[in-house]
């Protein structure tokens, strides 16, 4: 009997070594250590055994069972983790194929500008002051120290809908309507973005319809000093730490003094090149000090107040910054233009 | 205005200083150079030559064989095709091995069998503008006066040894339009003084008032009139020196009279003009405004209609001039005159405005008096042209002038403290700074304490206010010493507005949602302008739009948008998605400014998805771009406040558009384009949506609150619904929620079956409802006591009935 269950034992190791799938190992399981198994059979001869040998019979019986099941237990976890394996192989796939897209859009490239130097004054203390688009001519012009008649009334031919409505020129008019809600008081800290509309042929480097970004503070003491530092800290941050400015003389009915503001040219450092015409500069904006008729007007005392303003085009810095090439992609919309402007910068 | 650097150096001492260097030093201290243009740039080896015999080509009809001293030990055979050679003629010629503008190397060639040595030019030939050359020899070569000396430089002779400043000007600056003016600007740049030009002569005994009388009836628009005579003049061609110098600054010359007036236009910035005396038919010059309707021709031959706005300038009945404008055919100065009556006068601007810009005739001249001229150089720039006359025309100058004058000239006296100069510019000057610069400038300085008073010339008519000096120390003391500082003094705390935020988070949610921002033109056409409206209004038009495409103000963004679909679908990008946000215009009354609102307007076509590997496709469709919107609103905080309601919207499908409600006020659209519009603008299947802004941004919104996370589990109860084909999925929402109301908590539709197992007007809609108390666990009997609930309503108010 004792050989019997020995070679039992030797009989199932030997199958589940041999063994190559689960359900082999299963009607393994089953065969041997099953009620109706070898081993139960030899268990039920135990009944002819002496007193004294049951229980050894009984404990080897036990041992060869407890033996196989373990080997079968071992064998299953072999097979299982195979099969986990061989499931893994054959669920492989080709990484290098390209992600579903995550459908998203962007800011057009004007408004990008408009926002970066909105944010960049937002952090100097200004805030944002918009207006309307259609305009009466005397916020346009007469506020702005452009009387009727006015040469310079000349630089901007504009479009207009009545004598006195018009659409605005620029957007300065949200300047004099700014002062003359503060009544003849500071301080004021404005920046004014926003459409603006000239008649103007629409070629590479016109359009009729054009952004405007304009700047107003308006204190007790206000300088021109003040003006080139805010205008310097606006250009290295937009341009570039390494960007130098300069002021040139220059003339708004707005302003007096007034100037414009070159930077360094990007592309030649300075020494000269096509892009700024072998200047090494590259005009950028104009600004000055607020004419005193212009606070005289919205009910400032020119004597105590004084205050600088400066206005920038939006579409001419974002063909700088970026290389456009004419100012007619910004209002054609084309999505191949408009998804290039999707990166954080 | 074109400024000749040797021209120049008549007026100033240049030494020292290249064209180049004083370009960057005006342009650093006022006034823009755009750009040096260097006259002689490339031409080398043209001389002057002798046409010494001039035949007929034998083999070629338009040419001429000509036998040319150029100065060598030869005389040399040169072919030329100009009609206007001939023997004799001083010319210009290009020698073997010379080379012309745009690199052109002369070589010698063969022309018809004939040797040629060389080119005879043309003055367009040597660089010059056609525009600008002597008619006489517009349609052939130049030729020089008799006395030219053969074989010198023809480059030098013509003054195109020079390089030319070209000065943009600002309104306030026509001081620089006059050679002078330029000359007091580099003056006080480079601290050298000015040297006028030489008027002296030696006058006749006749006196001019004796020849003419003048009587100014508009003395507004005139207060000043000086008429010299000159007689016994004989017209001829000018100088050379003086035809190169109108040429370089972009006149043409005709003859010495007018040439000499040009000359002075660009020498003192002072226009003149010059009559026949003897064509005037009177002795009278008599200046008024036009008559309505008044009949006049210019010296360009074109007939005239004159109205009370123009000032005329008549021989006491006719016009003889349209003042500061153009002169009369019937006046003007021919080869045939002999006695020249120069009018140097002072026009205001206004008519001479009104005058060009009604007959299209914009001139050096006109340009002048509208910007102003200088009131004390009035006589003086007459005094210098009877003198160039005299010298250049062999006229006999009569003795003074004859005039008209109420002009009351005050030269400009404005006082300014150092301390304001210091405070406004953030600068430390001293007084002898300061004082330093006006005297460059040749401004009168009288010095008191803190205050310096300065008497302006009046050439500067610009210099009135205080702040006026302020520029003049800025730009003179250089912007570049000026110090770099930053506000002081009390602060606004900066930022964005509400409204403003929230515009920002619209953007940035579209954007993540998968559109692209466009900007489109607020002009349109009358067509397109009223299309989609939100609000019927009449639309806004321009009084003089360019073209009639943009001509109105738009009243909705859609019609952009949806050309922005079509631009980008004809170039294969026919699945995108775009919106704007941007005012429209809305008519209020001619008198008052238009209502102009802040819209929103969305526009998606083609696929939404499509992951070209795996092989998905969608298209968009209304729930598309309705996700979308909702998401807005639910970003905004406004879902529960926005309805969606069964519309009909002109252009957009019948039956798949909805008005949108917020707060029970219609705000906007969404839907389908309609199908034929879509074929005209060659679109797929195009949703949209366009509401006003301004009404959800400024919708207030519940306040952000925290609600505690359910603790107990809810019940979801999930029922189909067999409903009539027009009943719709909002209103039965809407009687599930009333009626589960508190312990439901959400629902939502999870089919819908409109197939053919339903029976003929019917369909089945499926919705999932979730029960929870947030205090305990529901019992399933609470819960089947709300569902019956909902149940029996949605049967009773929708007729609604479970699918079996």
């Amino acid at each position: 009997m004792q050989e019997r269950l020995k070679e039992l034992q030797e009989e199932a190791i030997q199958k589940v070594e041999k063994s190559v799938s689960l359900k082999e190992l299963n009607d393994i399981r089953v065969a041997y250590l099953g009620k109706k198994g070898p081993i139960t059979e030899v268990l039920r001869g135990m009944g002819k055994l002496s007193a004294e040998e049951r229980p050894v019979m009984g404990a080897l019986a036990n041992e060869v069972r407890e033996t196989i099941a373990v080997k079968i237990e071992a064998k299953q976890k072999g097979l299982e983790e195979a099969a986990v394996l061989e499931k893994l192989a054959s669920e492989s796939i080709d990484v290098t194929l390209p992600g579903r897209p995550i459908k998203v859009g962007n800011h057009h490239p004007l408004t990008r500008i408009i926002e970066e130097i909105e944010d960049l004054f937002i952090g100097m203390g200004y805030q944002v002051a918009e207006g309307p688009e259609v305009e009466q001519d005397y916020y346009n012009f007469e506020a702005l120290n452009l009387p009727k008649g006015h040469p310079a009334r000349d630089m901007q031919d504009s479009f207009y809908i009545t004598e006195d409505i018009l659409l605005r020129t620029h957007t300065s008019p949200v300047q004099a309507r700014t002062m003359e809600k503060h009544q003849g008081k500071g301080p004021i800290k404005i920046i004014c973005p926003g459409k603006v509309y000239r008649r103007d042929n629409d070629d590479a480097t016109h359009s009729h319809q054009f952004m405007q970004i304009e700047g107003l503070v308006v204190g007790e003491n206000i300088r021109m000093s003040d003006l080139k530092g805010t205008l310097e800290v606006f250009a290295k941050k937009m341009f570039g730490a390494d960007r130098e400015i300069r002021l040139r003389p220059s003339f708004f009915p707005f302003t007096e003094p007034s100037v414009e503001m070159d930077i360094s040219c990007k592309i030649c450092g300075g020494s000269g090149c096509s892009v700024c015409k072998r200047t090494g500069w590259i005009e950028i904006l104009g600004a000055g000090m607020v004419h005193p008729n212009v606070l005289e007007m919205a009910g400032y005392d020119s004597k105590k107040y004084t205050g600088f303003a400066f206005g920038m085009g939006p579409e001419r810095i974002a063909m700088l910054k970026y290389g456009v090439d004419d100012i007619r992609h910004f209002y054609t919309n084309d999505v191949r233009f408009l998804k290039q402007f999707s990166k954080h910068e | 205005m074109f400024v000749s650097y040797k021209w120049l150096q008549d007026y100033i001492d240049l030494s020292g200083v290249t064209a180049t260097e004083l370009a960057e030093k005006i342009t650093k201290s006022g006034i823009e150079v755009e750009g040096v243009e260097v006259l002689n740039n490339g031409i080398k080896g043209v001389v002057v030559g002798h046409v010494l015999e001039r035949e007929q080509h034998p083999n070629a009809d338009k040419l001429s064989k000509c036998l040319v001293d150029v100065g060598g030990e030869q005389p040399v055979q040169i072919i030329c095709g100009a009609p206007n050679v001939a023997q004799g003629q001083k010319v210009a010629v290009a020698t073997v091995g010379a080379v012309l503008p745009g690199n052109f190397k002369i070589k010698r060639a063969k022309l018809r069998g004939e040797e040629s040595n060389g080119m005879i030019c043309s003055l367009t030939e040597l660089g010059i503008e056609g525009k600008v050359v002597p008619k006489e020899y517009s349609e052939g070569i130049f030729v020089f006066p008799a006395d030219a000396e053969v074989g010198v430089d023809a480059i030098a002779m013509l003054n195109r040894n020079d390089e030319i400043l070209e000065l943009s000007l600002t309104p306030n600056r026509s001081d620089c339009l006059s050679m002078l003016g330029v000359a007091y600007e580099v003056a006080a740049i480079l601290g050298r003084n000015v040297k006028l030009p030489e008027t002296n002569l030696q006058a006749s005994t006749e006196k001019a008032s004796d020849y003419v009388k003048i009587t100014v009836e508009a003395k507004e628009d005139n207060p000043l009139y000086v008429a010299k005579v000159i007689k016994n003049v004989k017209i001829g061609p000018s100088p050379l020196w003086m035809q190169t110098r109108l040429m370089s600054a972009g006149i043409r010359p005709h003859n010495n009279v007018v040439d000499i007036t040009n000359y002075i236009l660009l020498e003192y910035g002072q226009p003149l003009h010059a009559f026949d005396y003897d064509r005037l038919g009177s002795k009278e010059i008599l200046v008024r405004r036009a008559a309505d309707g008044e009949k006049f021709v210019t010296l360009d031959d074109a007939e005239r209609t004159l109205t009370s706005e123009h000032l005329v300038i008549t021989n006491g009945t006719e016009p003889v001039a349209l003042a500061g404008v153009m002169g009369g055919a019937n006046s003007e100065v021919t080869s045939d005159t002999t006695t020249v009556l120069l009018e140097s006068a002072y026009f205001n601007g206004a008519p001479v405005r009104k005058a060009s810009k009604d007959h299209g005739l914009r001139s050096e001249a006109s340009a002048r008096f509208e910007k102003g001229v200088d009131p004390n150089r009035v006589r003086a720039a007459g005094e210098r042209a009877a003198y160039l006359m005299a010298k250049f025309a062999g006229g006999e100058v009569l003795e003074g002038a004859a005039e008209a004058d109420t002009l009351t000239v005050e030269p400009a006296v404005v006082s300014i403290t150092l301390e304001k100069i210091n405070r406004v510019l953030g600068t430390e000057l001293v007084m002898k700074d300061v004082k330093e610069i006006f005297d460059r400038l040749q401004f009168g300085v009288s010095i008191e304490e803190d205050t310096i008073t300065v008497t302006a010339p009046t050439r500067r008519g610009d210099i009135k206010i205080e702040e006026d000096l302020l520029e003049e120390v800025a730009r003179l003391y250089g912007y570049d010493n000026i110090p770099k500082t930053l506000p002081i003094g009390s602060t606004t705390p900066g930022g964005l507005n509400e409204y403003q935020k929230k515009r920002r988070v619209v953007r940035q949610y579209l954007e993540g949602a998968g559109l692209y921002q466009a900007v489109t033109y607020s002009l349109t056409s009358e067509e397109k302008a009223a299309q989609y409206a939100l609000e019927k209004r009449d639309t806004i038009r321009l009084s003089m739009p360019m073209s009639e495409e943009r001509s109105i103000l738009r009243l909705s963004i859609m019609p952009q948008l949806l050309e922005v679909l079509k631009y980008n679908s004809a170039r294969q990008n026919d699945s995108i998605g775009v919106y704007e946000t941007g005012a429209v215009f809305l008519a209020n009354g001619t008198d008052s400014l238009p209502v102009e609102k802040e819209h929103i307007a969305a526009a998606i076509t083609g696929l939404w998805e499509s992951h070209s590997w795996q092989g998905e496709k969608k298209a968009v469709d209304f729930y598309v771009i309705k996700g979308i919107l909702e998401g807005m609103f639910a970003k905004l905080g406004l879902f529960e406040q926005v309805q969606f309601v069964q519309a009909q919207v002109d252009r957009l499908h019948p039956g798949r558009t909805a008005e949108i409600l917020l707060n029970n006020e219609k705000i906007g659209f969404i839907g389908q384009v309609h199908p034929t519009v879509q074929k005209d603008l060659d679109l797929k299947d195009t949703y949209v949506f366009e509401l006003s802004l301004k009404a959800v941004l400024e919708a207030e919104a519940p306040a952000l609150q925290y609600e505690a996370i359910p603790r107990f589990p809810s019940i979801t109860r999930d029922i189909a619904l067999v409903v009539n084909k027009e009943t719709v999925s909002g209103t039965l929402s809407e009687i599930i929620l009333t009626a589960g109301a508190p312990l439901l908590k959400e629902v939502h539709v999870f089919d819908l079956y409109e197939g053919d197992k339903m029976e003929e007007g019917k369909k089945s809609i499926a919705f999932s409802l979730k029960y929870l108390d947030p205090e305990r666990t529901l019992t399933d009997e609470e819960v089947t006591k709300v569902h019956t609930r909902v149940l029996a309503a949605l049967e009773e108010k929708a007729g609604a009935v479970l699918r079996g």
